[in-house]
């Protein structure tokens, strides 16, 4: 997106009418309600309230790196309640997608590899083959190893095992004859760099 | 061949193909049952999920719109049981017609055509009377919570869902069916969904939650709507409990498929046979002889 293909830090003017203008954070009054209606709070750095706040005052190089941004599990409360229309759950995709951009190594990470092997299925077939998503991450995201290491795979192994045997996983994949289509509106999505 | 009542393209989604084919197989059945003739879109696309909106607000525009477009071009509204996939087309379908449309590389007309839940889309009147007409036995011994998560309500700016805080489609296509529905307090908190990958201790503490408030409610089983709840809630079930201090199982239901097994589908069966957690003891009770 051309907002983001600038550098994140030049607070540049597109970027503050993406997120003032649009995603409305200079609206916010500090009630809260974002806050209290999240339901996964008890995992993140900052409240949902205090990424607004901070946001709006500019402080973006902290909230890019938050691990909030990236626990926000999109399930849009936040949004919904706000009583000022600030598009919270928004501004938590427009850092992710910003904090990428710029090269911050998000404190996330697998959550991250799992966004990406996602995409990376998408732009191969079309559509997100389960099973080829699995490997790709484990792979990406250094849990093969790390599962290996601990022998937690088993228990992967094991789910995998028994979706089989009840007919839920399915060996091949599907593709999609609109396959460049799809790969065409994907471009650009690494930033600029692969562009 | 019988006169169908009515014809809609239908966006089954990634998991309908894989993981969740018990969903897909009693979605088609029903719809069937019920005079619906779904015809699939052609040569549809992921939506992109949450990763693609996560990483990249114009790739998920993209790849979600193309399927809006397609839906056009075949000229009759949509069904999506998926809500995620639901709320990404309806989602692109408002960005592509808004101020902002010349940023994307898809164009649709908008207005053209209308995107539905599928639950929404059979909780309306003459789908539930058509249900009771159908309905082949009671399902009275079940006590039940509907549990419609997130992506179908909110935010109803996108879904459109009146009743954002209180949704009651399954609620009322349940009942229907003679099911006894409890009322409860977690209907859509989020089940944590796709962080079931890289981050399952949150979606153990959310799951944990919602089924201490379901045994709290006096439920039997749960009922979904969603794939990725289904997922959470059945495929873990067991290790959930276990880590979240709770005893007891709840088998956990696709709405169509106690429509399918209320109808007298003769495959409903088996497609609650693919779940995880094992229902046959609460399906037998009371439904003597009829699903043997």
């Amino acid at each position: 997106m051309e907002i983001g293909e600038k550098s994140f830090t030049e607070n540049s003017d597109a970027i503050k009418e993406e997120l003032h203008k649009l995603l409305k954070v200079s609206s916010c009054f500090q009630c809260r309600r974002c806050t209290n209606g999240c339901p996964v709070t008890f995992a993140m750095d900052l409240y949902p309230d205090e990424v607004i706040r901070r946001v709006a005052m500019g402080q973006l190089d902290r909230v890019m790196k938050c691990s909030t941004i990236w626990i926000c599990s999109s399930c849009e409360t936040c949004t919904t309640r706000c009583p000022n229309e600030v598009d919270i759950a928004a501004v938590m995709d427009f850092l992710k997608e910003s904090a990428v951009r710029s090269g911050i190594q998000p404190p996330e990470r697998k959550t991250l590899a799992f966004h990406e092997s996602f995409l990376k299925e998408i732009e191969k077939r079309g559509r997100v083959f389960e099973g080829g998503l699995m490997q790709s991450y484990m792979l990406r995201s250094g849990e093969l190893f790390s599962k290996v290491k601990n022998g937690s795979i088993w228990e992967d192994v094991k789910m995998g095992q028994r979706l089989f045997f009840k007919g839920r996983l399915p060996l091949l994949p599907e593709r999609i004859k609109g396959r460049r289509e799809v790969r065409d509106l994907m471009k650009g999505q690494r930033g600029p760099s692969s562009k | 061949m019988k006169e169908r009542i009515q014809k809609v393209s239908y966006y089954p989604g990634c998991s309908l193909r894989g993981t969740a084919r018990d969903y897909a197989k009693s979605v088609e059945a029903v719809c069937d049952m019920l005079d619906i003739e779904l015809q699939e879109l052609a040569d549809w696309n992921c939506c992109g999920a949450t990763a693609a909106h996560s990483l990249n607000k114009r790739v998920a525009i993209n790849l979600a719109g193309r399927n809006v477009m397609l839906a056009e071009q075949a000229g009759k509204d949509m069904v999506v049981p998926c809500p995620l996939c639901f709320n990404r087309l309806k989602t692109a379908e408002r960005e592509l017609t808004g101020e902002r449309k010349d940023l994307y590389d898809v164009k649709i007309k908008g207005g053209k055509i209308q995107i539905w839940d599928l639950a929404t889309f059979l909780a309306r009147g003459e789908i539930l009377d058509r249900i009771k007409e159908l309905k082949a036995r009671e399902l009275g011994h079940l006590k039940a919570v509907c549990y419609y998560g997130c992506m179908a309500s909110r935010p109803p700016k996108i879904t459109g869902e009146k009743r954002y805080e209180d949704p009651v489609s399954m609620d009322l296509i349940i009942s229907a069916l003679g099911v006894k529905v409890r009322p409860w307090s977690h209907k859509t908190d989020c089940c944590g969904a796709s962080h079931v990958v890289a981050r399952p201790d949150l979606v153990s503490k959310l799951v944990g939650k919602l089924f201490e408030r379901a045994f709290r409610a006096g439920a039997n089983c749960i009922i979904v709507s969603c794939q990725m709840c289904h997922a959470n809630l059945d495929l873990y079930q067991e290790r959930i409990m276990k880590e979240q201090g709770l005893k007891g199982s709840l088998p956990v239901f696709y709405f169509t498929e106690l429509i399918g097994l209320a109808l007298g589908h003769k495959d409903a069966r088996k497609w609650i046979k693919m779940h995880f957690v094992d229902s046959s003891a609460l399906l037998a009770d009371g439904l003597e002889g009829a699903l043997a």
